[in-house]
């Protein structure tokens, strides 16, 4: 069984009138079948509404399927019984860095998870050192979070959940309302935990670039999965890709563009770096 | 101008009443102002200066800082002082008019100027020297027993401390809609008090909407992290008595036996 095993899942959200009568269902995640293995770097892109965010709250059981199963480490979602255990393996990091931060120091908001399942003191010490280590936070420990960055933030949300030793972390659009600075720091540090402690990383962006480093990508569009690869292999088809509104990287758009105009590019180039040697490449021959 | 309120007036410094469990200076701070409204004689007046003067000596913050609280209280303090002065009845030693001083009004007047500025200084030393966190910590504590009454000691701990965490986000935040809809043309400083309380409309609004929508998000982040009321919850930092505690409340255990003594007998 892989780490996390979606089978038609949906998910509809129900508007009521004052009487509680159903006026409207919107079905945000509408049969989506999705397989993660475990250590894997998985993005998740498509335009707003597509239904990113309602399908990342179920990874944490945040919400439940209205059909379908979902699987997360062998655990059954659906069952409330295990809801406190996958929301263990399973942490999520939230857009906004201001709403997710409850303590107003550093150290004791990174402690606040540990502290919730009933970690002994000294180990919530160590888990919180080693936490803000591996986001590289540390020094700022006593820190009150309103006097950081954003990007400063979302690391230390990022330790807050690091803290409670998931085996894996949903990402929701983290980089979202940071400057190109912030989003590095963010993303450097989630690679970082992907490479060196295996932790499965579920990264939702609306930025192309960050998706770029990934192992695995999901495309969405009106709750469906519509496309899935590997960046390469997505970024290739730059035309399915608009027609489900999304951009591709700069540097891909720009081969791709140089494609169309007759110079002989192959497909799917991900960065400067490539292009440059594809250019030479063409040059020498 | 919003930001120039700060919240909570701790005051780092390296004393061991910084240093005191949170819910010493709690209990302490409640025996004082006991203490306070038990007196009434020019010898419990000195004994309580006595104390308080070791008090502040001990904790090594500013006596500037202290004093700062009394400036808000100024006019209730002058206005108290004036009727306790002319119109307490008794014997009479001076008179303007229709105005008499007696001396029972001069004895009540400055008792109540000497208890409410004690009290100010007493409690502003509580709050300069534990920080907010340790005071939610220590009230949580302190009153757990109510949890058996069903009084929800952990959620009104929790509230408190997400407040302190939120009221500068908000107090930010206010700032820039103000800014935002002053850009707009605005008006929040003329006219009367209605005109000026509905011109308020244009910067409550948005607020109020955004302060849900930052309490929906954090009720998710707490619930993804976890959290799940305080059963069965550990402290990164508990609480936990170590011997100058004890001390300390020994010596306030003392201090309160020589005030009853001291009101009794003399
Ligand atoms: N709590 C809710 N109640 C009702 N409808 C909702 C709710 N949350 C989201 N929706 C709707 O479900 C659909 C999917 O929303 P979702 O937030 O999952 O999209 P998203 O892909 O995360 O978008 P974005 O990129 O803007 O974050 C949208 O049409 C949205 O309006
Ligand atoms: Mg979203």
């Amino acid at each position: 069984m892989s780490f996390i095993e979606a089978k038609n899942l949906v998910h509809e959200y129900f508007r009521r009138d004052e009487n509680d009568n159903v006026v409207d269902i919107l079905t945000a995640v509408d049969n989506v079948d999705m397989n993660v293995e475990a250590g894997q770097f998985i993005s998740i892109l498509g335009h707003n509404g597509s239904g990113k965010s309602t399908l990342a709250k179920h990874l944490n059981v945040l919400l439940t399927p209205s059909s379908g199963t979902l699987f997360v480490d062998g655990k059954d979602a659906s069952d409330e019984k295990n809801t406190l255990d996958i929301r263990q393996t399973a942490g999520m990091v939230f857009q906004n860095p201001d709403n997710q931060i409850i303590a107003s120091v550093v150290e004791e908001d990174v402690a606040f998870g540990p502290e919730n399942i009933g970690v002994p003191t000294d180990e919530i010490w160590q888990r919180v050192e080693k936490s803000l280590k591996a986001v590289g936070m540390w020094d700022y420990r006593e820190h009150s979070p309103n006097k950081l960055s954003g990007g400063q933030k979302q690391r230390v949300a990022i330790a807050g959940v690091m803290a409670m030793e998931p085996k894996c972390i949903v990402l929701d659009e983290p980089t979202a309302m940071l400057d190109p600075d912030g989003r590095k720091e963010v993303l450097d540090a989630v690679h970082e935990l992907n490479k060196k402690k295996g932790v499965t990383i579920i990264l939702i962006t609306h930025y192309m670039e960050e998706v770029v480093g990934s192992d695995y990508v999901f495309v969405m569009d009106r709750g469906h999965v519509v496309m899935q690869g590997t960046p390469r292999e997505i970024f290739s088809d730059v035309e399915t890709l608009k027609e489900h509104r999304l951009d591709v990287p700069q540097i891909t758009e720009l081969a791709y563009e140089l494609k169309k105009s007759g110079v002989d590019l192959p497909d799917g180039i991900l960065t400067r770096q490539e292009l440059l040697e594809a250019l030479r490449y063409l040059d020498e021959n | 101008m919003l930001r120039d309120i700060t919240l909570g007036q701790y005051y780092p410094a390296d004393s061991i009443l910084h240093k005191l469990d949170p819910r010493v200076k709690l209990f302490g701070t409640l025996i004082y102002i006991i203490s306070l409204f038990l007196f009434d004689n020019i010898w419990g007046i000195l004994w309580i200066t006595l104390a308080l003067v070791c008090v502040v000596r001990l904790s090594k913050v500013p006596f500037s800082f202290m004093i700062r609280g009394l400036r808000s209280i100024i006019i209730l303090l002058i206005v108290a002082g004036v009727f306790n002065l002319f119109l307490t009845p008794g014997q009479e030693i001076a008179s303007f008019g229709i105005f008499k001083i007696t001396m029972e009004g001069l004895r009540n007047a400055s008792l109540m100027t000497v208890r409410m500025v004690y009290l100010i200084i007493g409690t502003s030393i509580m709050t300069l020297t534990t920080t907010p966190n340790q005071l939610t910590d220590g009230l949580e504590k302190s009153l757990h027993g109510l949890t058996k009454l069903n009084v929800p000691v952990h959620e009104i701990a929790m509230m408190m401390s997400i407040a302190l965490r939120f009221i500068p986000i908000l107090i930010e935040e206010t700032d820039k809609i103000m800014k935002a809809q002053m850009a707009r043309g605005a008006d929040f400083e003329s006219g009367n008090i209605f005109q000026k309380a509905r011109n308020m409309v244009p910067l409550l609004v948005p607020l109020f909407v955004s302060a849900f929508r930052r309490a929906y998000d954090l009720a998710q982040a707490m619930e993804a992290r976890c959290y799940n009321g305080g059963e069965g919850r550990t402290k990164m930092k508990p609480l936990k008595y170590v011997s100058r505690d004890r001390n300390a409340y020994i010596l306030i255990f003392v201090a309160f036996v020589v005030t009853i003594v001291l009101k009794v007998v003399l």
